[in-house]
């Protein structure tokens, strides 16, 4: 059944990197948690510096071994190790790993629509007679009510919500122009026009840079004018989970991008292999549909 | 199609010894191995735990420790059995198996392969630090809320529920690693002739549960980490005050929950009938029908997950949907276990130890299967919902149906892993022991449930002293016959009588075509099938 033009599968010798990431995970998850330990143990302020400087190491130590395990790929890419059945192996590897990005993004849509289509309106759907939310509409994008939570009082701030037609459309044309000169420069590739396929990853690249610029300003607009911020309820909480992960992912994208670019401009990569090419730019396409997704959901309606 | 060539990787066939040989490797038989010793450490690990839980519980009262550590042993303990215990043994078979079962030369992504594995430890390192850091006067232990994270406790909760939160985070990309491997090992490594309807059922079961890994554990890990957000962002997810809800935290935690125990299962599902085959002696019953009940259950399994909190609230035709199709699961689970029975059906039978875990698995996870169904039923939930019953059921499926599936795979893979015979004596004494000890462990718990005893609570009221007495015996028991298991695999991976290539007569498929133990390196040359 299964089709290779060679018969030898490529299995790469061992390497430190996988066990050394893991142990850099281990320093930054555990220098979080006690850099954060204060929050629920005042006693324990005294582990936040050190936990600070355990998650710079652990933080260090990933960023490198990744660069490292990657380069090694690399080298392997191009003194032709990895042939058509390799390649394959990539190809579903990488959609399988999409497929679980997707799901990840799901969790958040999925509190998103629980919380305004259930417990946002149900709050205030209470008996008049008995409700502790008196003058709570039920209304999105809504802060919730306000209550005590954990000992504290809540009282929700009045917040502007992020209306679509500013800088989020400004940002969706951003990224559906930079989902096209990714095509555009993939065609060049095809074609063997290495000045195409460089032009277009450059502007790809920068429409990307370009967008993450804008919701930086975004954010600085709502937290400093518009009385919105993570602790703003419902609204929120969704809204910065969602569109700070898209953010994340787009600047783990552009990265990536950068690093094709600079291949790209040392000759790697041909018409018929360049799976390392695809790879990030199925990504790509895959942020852009995220944000479709953001931006009609979360901005729009 | 012609016998394809896989050349020899000789380069690499002077691997690094010692240490570095475990840390650096890339060999899938390497790796399994890693995995199937982790789990085992793990499951000692995770049983002493409870062992604690059943002394405290010998007698009504506070004997042995205080309320808050009594729920931290459970947690860690359901934590640990679940996904380090269970999971990484399914995985350990995966790697071992599935490339000599689909005569591939190795799995896909050998590094990733690696560092799937390497994650393992940093987790089980995360799971368990908050007890050693407390007896330091760091924090006041690990997570007291069970394995299930519930709000508003875990956000009122100490250090101890960030480091299970990270812990799941680990364990959550080992997964997803794990399953992209599998996945793209079964598209893409079968050997020439093998279609995906001549796979072999152990396969099909893990490509299923590749796909429902890669489906749930990334909405699991949204969820804890709306969790920590929620702890220290200031973000109101699971708070009413701020328009959230403590409920919605159930809803994305069994969204992964339900399909997580056939996650567990459905690896199990795949190696049953190939024992079954090989101790009757005659093909397995319904290849088509099991494979596609095993879709079937994969694909259910994601809708019905609010049968775990009937009782939280939700509106009447919502009950009802969660109800009927939670029952629904059971139709493609009776296929199975008709395909099961009907392959000894009139088979030449015989009973080692494998075979004898086999059988004794089909009735104790029947057990399970159909205390799930009263289970299902919202009417009688009200009453058996957070107690003993449904403790006594997920035993019946996760150690019945888990554990002791994974075992009658040790027993019947072993020999093919190690090169030789296990000591069949021993391994009968085990089975019998393990079988009979967690009966008397756990009919009794269905009986305290019945009566009203809730779980997670470190004492109780004087009616319930009998039976909790038995279990309590009875689980010791149980844990120290897990000794005999252990001792066994040593001694057979120490040596024992030389076992054949196809060590059991009625041994079909392509693992068994290989020497035992089989080459560093596979399939030297990928075989063809007809
Ligand atoms: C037809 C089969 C099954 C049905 C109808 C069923 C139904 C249920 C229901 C309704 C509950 C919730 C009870 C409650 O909390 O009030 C439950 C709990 C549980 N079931 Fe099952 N079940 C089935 C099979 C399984 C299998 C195969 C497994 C594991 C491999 C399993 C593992 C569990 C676990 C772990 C819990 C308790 C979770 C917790 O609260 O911590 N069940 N089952
Ligand atoms: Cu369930």
């Amino acid at each position: 059944m299964t089709t290779h033009s060679n018969n030898h599968y490529y299995v790469p010798h061992g390497a430190l990197y996988p066990v050394t990431i893991s142990a850099g995970l281990l320093a930054l998850a555990s220098g979080f948690i006690f850099s954060v330990a204060t929050d629920t143990n005042k006693d324990l302020a005294y582990l936040q510096t050190p936990g600070k400087w355990m998650m710079y190491i652990g933080a260090a130590i990933i960023i490198l071994m990744t660069f490292k395990w990657l380069s090694a790929v690399v080298i392997e890419s191009i003194t032709g190790q990895y042939k058509q059945w390799e390649d394959k192996s990539f190809r579903i590897g990488m959609i399988a790993f999409i497929c679980s990005e997707l799901a990840f993004f799901a969790a958040f849509f999925g509190a998103l629509f629980y919380m305004r289509i259930i417990s946002v309106p149900d709050l205030a759907a209470f008996d008049p007679l008995f409700t502790p939310y008196k003058d709570f509409l039920g209304t999105w994008p809504s802060a919730g009510p306000g209550g005590v939570v954990l000992g504290t009082e809540y009282t929700p701030g009045k917040l502007t919500p992020m209306g679509a037609w500013g800088l989020p459309a400004i940002n969706t044309a951003l990224l559906l122009t930079s989902g096209a000169t990714i095509t555009w420069a993939h065609w060049g590739l095809l074609k063997d026009n290495r000045k195409q396929l460089i032009l277009g990853l450059f502007l790809t690249v920068a429409l990307g840079t370009a967008f993450l610029i804008c919701q930086a300003f975004e954010y600085y607009e709502a937290y400093t004018h518009m009385g919105l911020t993570m602790g703003s309820g419902a609204y929120g909480a969704t809204f910065f989970m969602l569109t700070g992960f898209h953010g994340f992912h787009v600047t783990l994208g552009t990265i990536m991008l950068i690093v094709i670019l600079l291949r790209s401009m040392k000759g790697h990569f041909s018409a018929k292999n360049h799976f390392g090419f695809e790879g990030v730019a199925w990504y790509w396409h895959f942020v852009d549909v995220v944000w479709l997704g953001l931006f009609i959901f979360v901005y729009w309606l | 199609m012609s016998t394809t060539t896989v050349a020899h990787h000789d380069e690499h066939t002077d691997h690094p010894t010692g240490i570095m040989r475990w840390l650096t490797t890339t060999n899938h038989k390497d790796i399994g191995t890693m995995y199937l010793t982790f789990s085992l450490i793990m499951f000692l690990v995770g049983g002493s735990m409870i062992l604690g839980i059943r002394a405290e519980l010998f007698q009504p009262g506070l004997q042995l420790m205080n309320p808050d550590f009594f729920n931290q042993l459970i947690g860690v303990h359901a934590l640990i059995m679940i996904f380090a215990a269970l999971m990484p043994a399914a995985t350990g078979f995966a790697n071992w198996m599935i490339p000599l079962q689909i005569g591939a030369p190795d799995m896909a992504l050998p590094r990733l392969n690696n560092w799937g594995f390497w994650l393992l430890p940093p987790s089980a390192i995360l799971l368990t630090l908050p007890f050693t850091l407390a007896l330091f006067g760091i924090g006041d232990g690990a997570l007291a809320t069970g394995w299930t994270f519930y709000p508003p406790l875990s956000i009122q909760g100490g250090i101890g529920v960030d480091f299970a939160i990270f812990a799941v985070h680990l364990l959550g990309i080992s997964s997803v690693l794990g399953s992209i491997n599998i996945i793209v090992t079964l598209f893409n490594m079968r050997a020439p002739g093998m279609t995906f309807m001549k796979m072999p059922m152990f396969a099909w079961g893990w490509l299923i549960t590749a796909f429902l890994l890669i489906a749930t554990i990334p909405v699991l890990a949204g969820a804890v980490t709306m969790l920590l957000t929620d702890r220290h962002f200031g973000t109101h997810f699971f708070d009413a005050a701020g328009g959230g809800d403590p409920i919605m935290f159930q809803h994305l935690f069994w969204f992964f929950g339900h399909p997580e125990v056939y996650i567990l299962l459905l690896p199990v599902w795949g190696f049953i009938p190939q024992i079954l085959q090989t101790f009757s002696r005659k093909p397995m019953y319904g290849y088509k029908a099991q494979v596609y009940s095993l879709i079937a259950i994969g694909a259910m399994s994601i809708i019905v997950w609010a049968h775990h909190f009937f009782t939280a609230g939700m509106p009447v035709p919502a009950l009802l949907y969660f109800m009927y199709s939670t029952m629904a699961i059971s139709l493609p689970l009776a296929v199975l276990f008709f395909c099961w029975i009907k392959t000894m059906w009139r088979g030449s039978m015989s009973f080692e130890t494998p075979m004898l875990f086999t059988v004794g698995w089909i009735i104790l996870f029947g057990i399970g299967g159909l205390t799930g169904l009263v289970l299902a039923d919202v009417a009688a939930d009200a009453q058996y919902h957070n107690s003993y019953f449904v403790v006594a059921h997920f035993h019946y499926t996760l150690f019945a149906g888990g554990i002791m599936g994974i075992m009658a795979g040790v027993y019947y893979w072993l020999p093919k892993m190690t090169g030789h015979m296990y000591n069949e004596k021993l391994g009968q004494l085990h089975f019998w022991l393990t079988a009979i000890s967690f009966n008397l462990t756990f009919i009794p718990q269905f009986f305290l449930g019945l009566a009203g005893m809730p779980r997670r609570i470190p004492d109780y009221a004087l009616q319930f002293a009998e039976f909790n007495m038995i279990s309590s015996i009875a689980a010791f028991v149980l844990g120290l016959s897990q000794l005999i298991f252990v001792y066994n695999i040593i001694s057979t991976v120490r040596g024992g009588k030389k076992a054949t290539d196809q060590v059991w007569e009625g041994a079909e498929g392509l693992e068994w075509t290989l020497s035992s133990p089989p080459p560093y390196h596979s399939f030297s040359e990928q075989p063809t099938v007809k």
